[in-house]
Protein backbone atom coordinates (compact mmCIF):
# COMPACT_ATOMS: atom_id res chain seq x y z
CA UNK A 1 0.00 0.00 0.00
CA UNK A 2 1.61 3.23 -0.77
CA UNK A 3 2.07 6.02 1.66
CA UNK A 4 -1.04 8.26 1.99
CA UNK A 5 1.13 11.27 3.48
CA UNK A 6 0.33 14.16 1.53
CA UNK A 7 2.68 16.63 2.75
CA UNK A 8 4.68 18.22 -0.04
CA UNK A 9 4.29 18.02 -3.83
CA UNK A 10 6.09 18.89 -6.95
CA UNK A 11 3.94 21.66 -8.00
CA UNK A 12 6.31 23.74 -10.77
CA UNK A 13 8.98 22.67 -13.63
CA UNK A 14 11.15 24.54 -15.85
CA UNK A 15 14.02 22.66 -17.78
CA UNK A 16 15.87 25.57 -19.27
CA UNK A 17 15.71 24.38 -23.20
CA UNK A 18 19.27 25.48 -24.78
CA UNK A 19 22.21 23.26 -24.43
CA UNK A 20 24.66 25.44 -25.69
CA UNK A 21 24.42 28.79 -24.01
CA UNK A 22 26.73 31.31 -25.56
CA UNK A 23 29.13 33.97 -23.90
CA UNK A 24 26.48 36.13 -22.44
CA UNK A 25 24.69 33.27 -20.26
CA UNK A 26 25.99 32.26 -16.64
CA UNK A 27 24.68 29.66 -14.82
CA UNK A 28 22.93 32.19 -12.11
CA UNK A 29 21.22 33.95 -15.28
CA UNK A 30 20.02 30.12 -16.23
CA UNK A 31 18.92 29.44 -12.52
CA UNK A 32 16.42 32.72 -11.78
CA UNK A 33 15.04 32.03 -15.57
CA UNK A 34 14.40 28.38 -14.57
CA UNK A 35 12.92 29.65 -11.00
CA UNK A 36 11.04 32.50 -12.99
CA UNK A 37 9.53 29.38 -15.37
CA UNK A 38 8.78 26.98 -12.64
CA UNK A 39 6.82 29.12 -10.70
CA UNK A 40 5.01 30.15 -12.98
CA UNK A 41 4.14 26.70 -14.48
CA UNK A 42 2.91 26.66 -10.54
CA UNK A 43 1.00 29.67 -10.16
CA UNK A 44 3.08 30.95 -7.93
CA UNK A 45 5.01 34.06 -7.65
CA UNK A 46 8.86 35.28 -6.75
CA UNK A 47 7.47 36.28 -2.82
CA UNK A 48 6.28 33.46 -2.47
CA UNK A 49 9.25 31.46 -2.12
CA UNK A 50 10.50 30.80 1.67
CA UNK A 51 13.26 27.94 1.19
CA UNK A 52 15.66 27.63 -1.30
CA UNK A 53 18.52 25.51 -2.17
CA UNK A 54 21.31 25.08 -3.43
CA UNK A 55 24.36 23.26 -5.04
CA UNK A 56 26.65 25.81 -4.92
CA UNK A 57 27.08 26.72 -8.84
CA UNK A 58 27.45 30.51 -8.29
CA UNK A 59 30.73 30.01 -5.74
CA UNK A 60 29.94 31.83 -3.00
CA UNK A 61 27.71 28.67 -1.72
CA UNK A 62 24.92 29.61 0.73
CA UNK A 63 25.93 33.25 1.08
CA UNK A 64 24.77 33.74 -2.30
CA UNK A 65 21.73 32.24 -3.20
CA UNK A 66 19.08 34.10 -1.63
CA UNK A 67 21.43 37.29 -2.29
CA UNK A 68 21.60 37.34 -6.21
CA UNK A 69 17.92 35.91 -6.49
CA UNK A 70 16.72 38.74 -3.80
CA UNK A 71 14.93 36.18 -1.66
CA UNK A 72 14.53 36.40 2.09
CA UNK A 73 14.13 32.42 3.01
CA UNK A 74 13.94 31.19 6.32
CA UNK A 75 15.05 28.02 5.30
CA UNK A 76 18.81 27.86 3.25
CA UNK A 77 19.94 24.16 2.51
CA UNK A 78 23.23 24.22 0.44
CA UNK A 79 23.47 20.25 0.49
CA UNK A 80 26.25 19.56 -2.28
CA UNK A 81 26.90 16.00 -2.87
CA UNK A 82 27.71 16.09 -6.57
CA UNK A 83 24.67 14.84 -9.73
CA UNK A 84 22.65 13.92 -7.46
CA UNK A 85 22.24 16.77 -4.53
CA UNK A 86 18.53 17.56 -6.25
CA UNK A 87 17.41 14.43 -5.04
CA UNK A 88 18.84 15.10 -1.39
CA UNK A 89 17.27 18.31 -1.73
CA UNK A 90 14.12 17.38 -2.50
CA UNK A 91 14.24 14.89 0.52
CA UNK A 92 15.40 17.86 2.78
CA UNK A 93 12.56 20.13 1.08
CA UNK A 94 9.73 17.51 2.16
CA UNK A 95 10.86 17.12 5.52
CA UNK A 96 11.43 20.83 6.38
CA UNK A 97 7.61 21.49 4.57
CA UNK A 98 6.43 18.46 6.73
CA UNK A 99 7.78 19.85 9.70
CA UNK A 100 5.86 23.29 9.01
CA UNK A 101 8.81 25.38 8.61
CA UNK A 102 8.36 25.93 4.78
CA UNK A 103 5.79 26.49 1.98
CA UNK A 104 7.30 27.13 -0.96
CA UNK A 105 10.93 25.41 -1.45
CA UNK A 106 12.29 26.48 -4.82
CA UNK A 107 15.56 24.23 -6.06
CA UNK A 108 17.88 25.15 -9.18
CA UNK A 109 20.51 24.29 -11.30
CA UNK A 110 22.60 26.14 -14.30
CA UNK A 111 25.76 25.11 -15.29
CA UNK A 112 27.79 26.55 -18.47
CA UNK A 113 30.28 23.64 -18.35
CA UNK A 114 29.87 23.25 -22.43
CA UNK A 115 30.41 26.79 -23.21
CA UNK A 116 33.95 26.83 -20.45
CA UNK A 117 35.12 23.39 -22.29
CA UNK A 118 35.22 21.62 -19.15
CA UNK A 119 36.79 18.65 -19.70
CA UNK A 120 34.71 16.57 -17.62
CA UNK A 121 35.37 13.19 -18.57
CA UNK A 122 38.87 12.79 -19.92
CA UNK A 123 40.26 15.86 -18.29
CA UNK A 124 42.01 13.46 -15.05
CA UNK A 125 43.13 14.80 -12.03
CA UNK A 126 45.15 18.02 -12.09
CA UNK A 127 47.37 18.26 -9.74
CA UNK A 128 45.90 21.77 -8.64
CA UNK A 129 43.95 23.10 -5.50
CA UNK A 130 44.60 22.44 -1.70
CA UNK A 131 46.51 18.84 -1.59
CA UNK A 132 44.08 16.29 0.33
CA UNK A 133 44.72 12.53 1.34
CA UNK A 134 42.61 11.21 -1.69
CA UNK A 135 43.88 13.57 -4.13
CA UNK A 136 48.08 12.37 -3.01
CA UNK A 137 46.50 8.87 -3.29
CA UNK A 138 44.87 9.08 -6.53
CA UNK A 139 46.36 11.96 -8.53
CA UNK A 140 49.24 10.06 -9.79
CA UNK A 141 47.82 7.19 -11.21
CA UNK A 142 46.06 9.28 -14.42
CA UNK A 143 42.60 8.09 -13.74
CA UNK A 144 40.37 9.84 -15.75
CA UNK A 145 36.80 10.74 -14.65
CA UNK A 146 35.19 8.08 -17.40
CA UNK A 147 38.25 5.72 -16.21
CA UNK A 148 36.32 5.85 -12.66
CA UNK A 149 33.12 4.70 -14.28
CA UNK A 150 35.03 1.74 -16.87
CA UNK A 151 36.71 0.09 -13.58
CA UNK A 152 33.23 -0.71 -12.32
CA UNK A 153 31.80 -1.72 -15.10
CA UNK A 154 34.95 -4.08 -16.01
CA UNK A 155 34.40 -5.60 -12.14
CA UNK A 156 30.62 -6.27 -13.61
CA UNK A 157 31.29 -7.78 -16.40
CA UNK A 158 34.35 -10.11 -14.37
CA UNK A 159 31.84 -11.16 -11.43
CA UNK A 160 28.38 -11.75 -12.95
CA UNK A 161 29.32 -11.73 -16.97
CA UNK A 162 27.68 -9.27 -18.08
CA UNK A 163 27.93 -8.49 -21.58
CA UNK A 164 27.96 -5.25 -23.71
CA UNK A 165 25.80 -6.10 -25.79
CA UNK A 166 23.73 -5.74 -22.55
CA UNK A 167 24.99 -2.72 -21.19
CA UNK A 168 24.28 -1.31 -25.01
CA UNK A 169 20.71 -1.68 -24.18
CA UNK A 170 20.34 1.57 -22.10
CA UNK A 171 22.02 3.12 -24.60
CA UNK A 172 19.66 1.91 -26.95
CA UNK A 173 16.17 2.93 -25.07
CA UNK A 174 17.63 6.27 -24.20
CA UNK A 175 18.39 7.56 -27.59
CA UNK A 176 15.62 6.39 -28.50
CA UNK A 177 13.90 8.50 -26.40
CA UNK A 178 15.71 11.36 -27.16
CA UNK A 179 14.61 10.88 -30.99
CA UNK A 180 10.94 11.87 -29.63
CA UNK A 181 12.39 14.97 -27.33
CA UNK A 182 13.06 17.87 -30.04
CA UNK A 183 14.98 19.96 -26.73
CA UNK A 184 17.07 16.37 -26.74
CA UNK A 185 17.22 16.39 -30.99
CA UNK A 186 18.12 19.87 -30.92
CA UNK A 187 21.34 19.72 -28.22
CA UNK A 188 22.60 16.60 -30.29
CA UNK A 189 22.74 18.69 -32.93
CA UNK A 190 24.47 21.31 -31.75
CA UNK A 191 26.60 19.36 -29.42
CA UNK A 192 27.37 17.92 -33.18
CA UNK A 193 26.51 14.24 -32.64
CA UNK A 194 27.45 12.11 -35.50
CA UNK A 195 23.82 11.22 -35.80
CA UNK A 196 20.56 12.05 -33.62
CA UNK A 197 18.48 9.42 -35.02
CA UNK A 198 17.94 6.28 -33.35
CA UNK A 199 21.30 3.86 -32.62
CA UNK A 200 21.66 -0.45 -32.67
CA UNK A 201 23.32 -2.56 -29.93
CA UNK A 202 25.84 -2.66 -33.30
CA UNK A 203 26.72 1.49 -33.13
CA UNK A 204 27.54 1.29 -29.25
CA UNK A 205 29.64 -1.59 -29.39
CA UNK A 206 31.83 -0.35 -32.36
CA UNK A 207 31.62 3.43 -31.46
CA UNK A 208 34.87 4.50 -30.25
CA UNK A 209 36.84 3.36 -27.10
CA UNK A 210 37.26 5.85 -24.60
CA UNK A 211 38.59 4.05 -21.33
CA UNK A 212 38.19 0.44 -21.86
CA UNK A 213 35.29 -1.33 -20.95
CA UNK A 214 33.50 2.13 -21.78
CA UNK A 215 32.51 3.29 -25.31
CA UNK A 216 31.84 6.89 -26.32
CA UNK A 217 27.72 5.68 -26.91
CA UNK A 218 27.58 4.67 -23.53
CA UNK A 219 29.40 8.08 -21.93
CA UNK A 220 26.78 11.32 -21.16
CA UNK A 221 27.33 14.24 -22.84
CA UNK A 222 28.72 17.73 -21.69
CA UNK A 223 26.13 20.18 -22.28
CA UNK A 224 24.80 23.53 -20.59
CA UNK A 225 21.57 23.69 -19.27
CA UNK A 226 19.91 23.27 -16.10
CA UNK A 227 16.36 23.86 -14.73
CA UNK A 228 14.31 24.48 -11.42
CA UNK A 229 11.67 22.84 -9.22
CA UNK A 230 8.84 24.04 -7.07
CA UNK A 231 7.86 21.91 -4.29
CA UNK A 232 5.08 23.29 -1.89
CA UNK A 233 3.16 21.91 1.10
CA UNK A 234 -0.45 20.25 0.53
CA UNK A 235 -2.62 23.66 1.03
CA UNK A 236 -0.19 25.58 -1.35
CA UNK A 237 -0.57 22.40 -3.65
CA UNK A 238 -4.54 22.51 -3.74
CA UNK A 239 -4.43 26.10 -5.53
CA UNK A 240 -1.64 25.48 -8.18
CA UNK A 241 -2.22 25.31 -11.48
CA UNK A 242 -0.64 21.41 -12.94
CA UNK A 243 -1.64 18.40 -10.89
CA UNK A 244 0.37 18.04 -7.87
CA UNK A 245 3.23 15.01 -7.81
CA UNK A 246 3.32 14.16 -4.22
CA UNK A 247 6.93 12.99 -2.98
CA UNK A 248 5.98 9.54 -1.06
CA UNK A 249 9.77 8.66 -0.16
CA UNK A 250 13.23 9.46 -0.15
CA UNK A 251 16.61 7.83 0.60
CA UNK A 252 19.67 9.27 1.18
CA UNK A 253 23.37 8.01 1.22
CA UNK A 254 27.15 7.73 0.01
CA UNK A 255 29.49 4.91 -0.59
CA UNK A 256 33.38 5.10 -0.84
CA UNK A 257 36.46 3.24 -1.69
CA UNK A 258 37.08 0.86 0.95
CA UNK A 259 39.41 -2.02 1.41
CA UNK A 260 38.01 -5.22 0.36
CA UNK A 261 34.83 -3.35 -0.87
CA UNK A 262 32.54 -4.65 -4.24
CA UNK A 263 32.97 -1.56 -6.02
CA UNK A 264 29.67 -3.19 -8.29
CA UNK A 265 27.12 -2.24 -5.65
CA UNK A 266 26.87 2.02 -5.47
CA UNK A 267 24.93 3.46 -2.70
CA UNK A 268 21.81 3.15 -3.83
CA UNK A 269 21.90 -0.12 -2.14
CA UNK A 270 21.47 1.86 0.88
CA UNK A 271 19.43 4.52 -0.06
CA UNK A 272 16.87 2.64 -2.28
CA UNK A 273 15.41 0.08 -0.17
CA UNK A 274 15.32 3.21 3.03
CA UNK A 275 13.07 5.04 -0.16
CA UNK A 276 11.19 2.01 -1.38
CA UNK A 277 10.09 0.92 2.33
CA UNK A 278 9.05 4.94 3.26
CA UNK A 279 7.16 4.78 0.29
CA UNK A 280 5.32 1.76 0.67
CA UNK A 281 5.84 0.51 -2.75
CA UNK A 282 8.21 -2.12 -4.76
CA UNK A 283 10.23 -1.41 -7.34
CA UNK A 284 8.36 -3.62 -9.43
CA UNK A 285 5.60 -0.99 -9.37
CA UNK A 286 7.38 1.48 -10.57
CA UNK A 287 6.36 2.87 -14.10
CA UNK A 288 9.07 5.13 -14.33
CA UNK A 289 12.80 4.58 -13.63
CA UNK A 290 14.88 8.28 -13.83
CA UNK A 291 18.36 6.88 -13.24
CA UNK A 292 21.32 9.09 -13.35
CA UNK A 293 23.05 7.77 -16.52
CA UNK A 294 26.46 9.10 -16.28
CA UNK A 295 27.21 6.04 -17.85
CA UNK A 296 25.30 2.49 -18.81
CA UNK A 297 27.14 1.03 -15.63
CA UNK A 298 25.78 3.54 -13.67
CA UNK A 299 22.06 3.17 -14.14
CA UNK A 300 22.80 -1.15 -14.61
CA UNK A 301 24.33 -1.08 -11.19
CA UNK A 302 21.99 1.36 -9.35
CA UNK A 303 18.73 -0.52 -11.06
CA UNK A 304 20.63 -3.76 -9.26
CA UNK A 305 21.49 -2.21 -6.06
CA UNK A 306 17.40 -0.33 -6.03
CA UNK A 307 16.06 -4.54 -6.20
CA UNK A 308 14.81 -3.99 -9.75
CA UNK A 309 16.63 -7.53 -9.79
CA UNK A 310 18.82 -9.35 -7.99
CA UNK A 311 22.74 -8.19 -7.94
CA UNK A 312 24.42 -9.52 -10.95
CA UNK A 313 21.36 -9.94 -12.92
CA UNK A 314 21.51 -6.89 -14.37
CA UNK A 315 22.16 -7.78 -17.78
CA UNK A 316 19.38 -10.23 -17.66
CA UNK A 317 17.18 -7.60 -16.68
CA UNK A 318 17.38 -4.88 -19.29
CA UNK A 319 17.85 -7.06 -22.09
CA UNK A 320 15.06 -7.00 -25.26
CA UNK A 321 14.59 -3.65 -25.44
CA UNK A 322 12.35 -3.76 -21.81
CA UNK A 323 13.42 -0.33 -20.63
CA UNK A 324 12.14 1.26 -23.65
CA UNK A 325 8.33 3.83 -22.98
CA UNK A 326 6.43 1.29 -25.33
CA UNK A 327 8.01 -2.16 -24.21
CA UNK A 328 4.82 -2.70 -22.12
CA UNK A 329 6.85 -3.93 -19.40
CA UNK A 330 7.95 -1.73 -16.42
CA UNK A 331 10.10 0.30 -15.32
CA UNK A 332 10.58 3.05 -18.64
CA UNK A 333 14.18 4.37 -18.49
CA UNK A 334 15.31 7.82 -18.95
CA UNK A 335 12.29 8.90 -20.89
CA UNK A 336 13.62 12.14 -21.35
CA UNK A 337 16.80 10.80 -23.47
CA UNK A 338 18.92 11.20 -20.29
CA UNK A 339 22.55 12.34 -19.53
CA UNK A 340 23.30 9.94 -22.83
CA UNK A 341 21.43 12.09 -25.64
CA UNK A 342 19.30 15.08 -23.92
CA UNK A 343 21.70 16.69 -21.49
CA UNK A 344 24.44 16.79 -19.41
CA UNK A 345 25.87 19.93 -17.85
CA UNK A 346 28.02 18.26 -15.07
CA UNK A 347 24.94 17.23 -11.82
CA UNK A 348 21.74 15.43 -13.79
CA UNK A 349 19.96 14.98 -10.86
CA UNK A 350 17.40 18.02 -11.28
CA UNK A 351 16.70 16.34 -14.69
CA UNK A 352 15.55 13.01 -13.16
CA UNK A 353 12.77 15.21 -10.96
CA UNK A 354 11.66 16.94 -13.72
CA UNK A 355 10.63 13.99 -16.55
CA UNK A 356 9.51 12.13 -13.58
CA UNK A 357 7.38 14.72 -12.92
CA UNK A 358 6.75 15.17 -16.44
CA UNK A 359 5.43 11.84 -16.54
CA UNK A 360 3.67 11.74 -13.40
CA UNK A 361 1.19 14.71 -14.84
CA UNK A 362 1.03 13.19 -18.69
CA UNK A 363 3.28 15.36 -20.45
CA UNK A 364 6.51 13.74 -21.82
CA UNK A 365 7.32 13.39 -25.22
CA UNK A 366 7.29 9.52 -24.64
CA UNK A 367 4.35 9.17 -22.26
CA UNK A 368 3.89 6.20 -20.62
CA UNK A 369 -0.01 5.90 -20.25
CA UNK A 370 -1.24 6.53 -17.06
CA UNK A 371 1.72 6.32 -15.37
CA UNK A 372 1.54 6.83 -11.42
CA UNK A 373 4.85 5.56 -9.76
CA UNK A 374 8.51 7.39 -10.88
CA UNK A 375 11.66 7.20 -8.85
CA UNK A 376 14.32 9.64 -9.51
CA UNK A 377 17.52 8.37 -8.80
CA UNK A 378 20.57 10.80 -8.57
CA UNK A 379 24.15 9.54 -8.52
CA UNK A 380 26.77 12.53 -7.70
CA UNK A 381 30.84 12.06 -7.24
CA UNK A 382 32.36 9.14 -9.13
CA UNK A 383 30.66 5.64 -9.10
CA UNK A 384 34.17 3.75 -8.57
CA UNK A 385 35.23 6.04 -5.83
CA UNK A 386 33.21 8.37 -3.64
CA UNK A 387 30.08 9.10 -4.43
CA UNK A 388 26.56 9.70 -3.65
CA UNK A 389 22.72 8.06 -4.16
CA UNK A 390 19.69 9.69 -3.47
CA UNK A 391 16.54 8.45 -4.59
CA UNK A 392 13.18 10.20 -4.18
CA UNK A 393 10.13 8.45 -5.21
CA UNK A 394 6.61 10.21 -6.23
CA UNK A 395 3.46 9.29 -7.27
CA UNK A 396 0.17 11.06 -8.59
CA UNK A 397 -2.90 11.22 -7.58
CA UNK B 1 55.65 4.79 -18.92
CA UNK B 2 58.88 6.66 -18.95
CA UNK B 3 59.33 8.10 -22.07
CA UNK B 4 56.84 10.90 -20.82
CA UNK B 5 57.96 14.79 -20.77
CA UNK B 6 55.41 16.21 -18.71
CA UNK B 7 55.81 14.87 -14.79
CA UNK B 8 52.37 13.45 -13.45
CA UNK B 9 50.77 14.94 -11.44
CA UNK B 10 52.99 14.82 -8.00
CA UNK B 11 51.59 14.19 -4.38
CA UNK B 12 51.98 17.90 -2.33
CA UNK B 13 53.39 18.40 0.63
CA UNK B 14 52.39 19.53 3.33
CA UNK B 15 49.71 17.22 3.73
CA UNK B 16 50.27 15.49 7.11
CA UNK B 17 47.96 12.18 6.85
CA UNK B 18 49.64 10.88 3.61
CA UNK B 19 53.07 12.52 3.82
CA UNK B 20 54.76 9.56 6.18
CA UNK B 21 53.47 7.11 3.10
CA UNK B 22 55.16 9.05 0.48
CA UNK B 23 58.68 9.64 2.65
CA UNK B 24 58.66 5.77 3.22
CA UNK B 25 58.64 5.24 -1.05
CA UNK B 26 61.88 6.76 -0.88
CA UNK B 27 62.87 3.72 0.30
CA UNK B 28 60.95 1.39 -1.88
CA UNK B 29 58.49 0.81 0.89
CA UNK B 30 54.96 0.34 0.34
CA UNK B 31 53.34 1.17 3.77
CA UNK B 32 49.81 1.12 5.95
CA UNK B 33 48.26 1.18 8.82
CA UNK B 34 46.79 -0.80 11.31
CA UNK B 35 44.83 -0.23 14.40
CA UNK B 36 46.32 -1.48 17.44
CA UNK B 37 42.81 -1.97 19.16
CA UNK B 38 41.03 -3.37 17.02
CA UNK B 39 43.23 -4.80 13.95
CA UNK B 40 41.48 -3.03 11.42
CA UNK B 41 43.43 -2.11 8.17
CA UNK B 42 43.58 1.57 7.24
CA UNK B 43 44.06 2.85 3.83
CA UNK B 44 44.53 5.87 2.70
CA UNK B 45 46.33 7.01 5.50
CA UNK B 46 44.69 8.74 8.11
CA UNK B 47 45.19 9.36 11.93
CA UNK B 48 42.59 7.38 13.27
CA UNK B 49 40.81 4.22 12.84
CA UNK B 50 38.11 4.11 10.39
CA UNK B 51 35.78 1.04 12.10
CA UNK B 52 36.38 2.28 15.61
CA UNK B 53 37.84 5.83 16.00
CA UNK B 54 40.94 5.16 17.70
CA UNK B 55 44.13 7.10 17.24
CA UNK B 56 46.22 4.00 17.99
CA UNK B 57 47.46 3.35 15.00
CA UNK B 58 50.74 1.80 13.82
CA UNK B 59 52.69 1.78 10.57
CA UNK B 60 53.39 -1.68 8.70
CA UNK B 61 55.34 -2.28 5.62
CA UNK B 62 53.61 -4.41 2.66
CA UNK B 63 55.79 -7.82 0.84
CA UNK B 64 54.15 -5.67 -2.20
CA UNK B 65 52.23 -8.84 -3.14
CA UNK B 66 48.28 -8.46 -4.60
CA UNK B 67 45.84 -9.06 -7.11
CA UNK B 68 44.22 -6.84 -9.88
CA UNK B 69 40.83 -6.04 -8.11
CA UNK B 70 39.80 -3.74 -10.96
CA UNK B 71 40.99 -1.71 -14.22
CA UNK B 72 40.34 0.32 -17.01
CA UNK B 73 42.47 1.13 -19.85
CA UNK B 74 42.58 4.77 -20.67
CA UNK B 75 42.87 5.18 -24.38
CA UNK B 76 41.83 9.66 -24.35
CA UNK B 77 43.25 11.36 -21.44
CA UNK B 78 43.51 15.29 -21.82
CA UNK B 79 45.90 16.09 -19.50
CA UNK B 80 49.54 16.53 -20.87
CA UNK B 81 51.04 14.38 -18.24
CA UNK B 82 49.35 11.30 -19.73
CA UNK B 83 48.09 12.57 -23.01
CA UNK B 84 50.77 11.00 -25.36
CA UNK B 85 51.47 7.83 -22.94
CA UNK B 86 49.47 5.65 -25.78
CA UNK B 87 46.66 3.31 -23.79
CA UNK B 88 47.52 2.67 -19.98
CA UNK B 89 46.26 0.49 -17.37
CA UNK B 90 44.45 2.32 -14.12
CA UNK B 91 43.06 0.63 -11.62
CA UNK B 92 43.27 -1.11 -7.81
CA UNK B 93 45.24 -3.65 -6.39
CA UNK B 94 44.56 -5.87 -3.30
CA UNK B 95 47.40 -5.96 -0.90
CA UNK B 96 47.64 -9.40 0.64
CA UNK B 97 48.21 -7.42 3.82
CA UNK B 98 44.42 -6.43 3.16
CA UNK B 99 44.70 -2.91 1.79
CA UNK B 100 43.71 -1.62 -1.67
CA UNK B 101 45.42 0.93 -3.44
CA UNK B 102 45.16 3.04 -7.08
CA UNK B 103 48.03 2.30 -9.32
CA UNK B 104 49.21 1.77 -12.57
CA UNK B 105 49.56 -1.55 -13.74
CA UNK B 106 52.50 -1.92 -16.13
CA UNK B 107 55.17 -4.16 -17.59
CA UNK B 108 52.32 -5.87 -20.27
CA UNK B 109 52.17 -5.52 -24.18
CA UNK B 110 48.84 -4.71 -24.62
CA UNK B 111 47.09 -3.45 -21.29
CA UNK B 112 43.38 -4.04 -23.43
CA UNK B 113 44.02 -8.16 -23.42
CA UNK B 114 47.04 -8.88 -20.74
CA UNK B 115 45.30 -7.34 -17.94
CA UNK B 116 42.84 -9.17 -15.69
CA UNK B 117 40.58 -9.11 -12.75
CA UNK B 118 42.26 -11.64 -10.19
CA UNK B 119 45.99 -10.96 -12.02
CA UNK B 120 48.64 -11.53 -9.67
CA UNK B 121 50.88 -8.96 -9.39
CA UNK B 122 54.10 -7.11 -7.64
CA UNK B 123 55.17 -3.53 -7.23
CA UNK B 124 57.84 -2.07 -9.34
CA UNK B 125 59.12 1.39 -8.24
CA UNK B 126 59.01 4.42 -10.69
CA UNK B 127 60.99 6.98 -9.16
CA UNK B 128 60.15 10.28 -9.62
CA UNK B 129 62.14 13.49 -11.03
CA UNK B 130 63.67 14.96 -7.80
CA UNK B 131 63.94 11.81 -5.80
CA UNK B 132 61.85 12.35 -3.05
CA UNK B 133 59.60 10.18 -3.75
CA UNK B 134 58.77 6.87 -6.18
CA UNK B 135 55.82 5.59 -7.19
CA UNK B 136 54.48 2.77 -6.70
CA UNK B 137 53.29 0.71 -9.90
CA UNK B 138 52.50 -3.04 -10.14
CA UNK B 139 53.67 -5.58 -12.62
CA UNK B 140 52.83 -9.28 -13.44
CA UNK B 141 54.15 -11.72 -10.56
ZN1 LIG C 1 40.14 0.27 15.33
Amino acid sequence: MANQRREAAIVGIHEYPLRVVGPDVSAMHIKVESARKALEDAGLSWKDVDAVYDAGEGGLGGLEIADYFGFRPTVIDTTAVGGSSFEFQAAHAWRAIAAGKAKVALLTYGSTAHSQSRAIGTGGATGQGAPRPQSNMEDPWGLTLIAGYAMVKQRHMFQYHTTNEQFAEISVATRLHATRNPEAVKAMTDLAFVGTGEISIQDVLTSRMIADPLRLLECCMVSDGGGAVVIASRDVARNTKKRPVWIIGSGEATKYPENGGDITVSAGAQSGPIAFAEAGVRPGEIDIAMIYDSFTITVLAILEDMDFCKKGEGGAFVQGGRLKFNSGKKPALNTDGGGLSSNHPGMRGIFLLLEAARQLRGESHSQVPNARLAVATGNGGQLGSRHSTGAIILARD
Amino acid sequence: MTTQRVPRPQPRFPEPDTEPFWKATKDHKLTYQKCNDCNTVVFYPRRHCTKCGSANLAWHTSKGLGAVYTFSVVVQNRNPSFRDLGAYAVGYVDLDEGFRIMTNVVGVKNPSTDVKCGMRVKVKWEDQPGGEISLPLFEPA
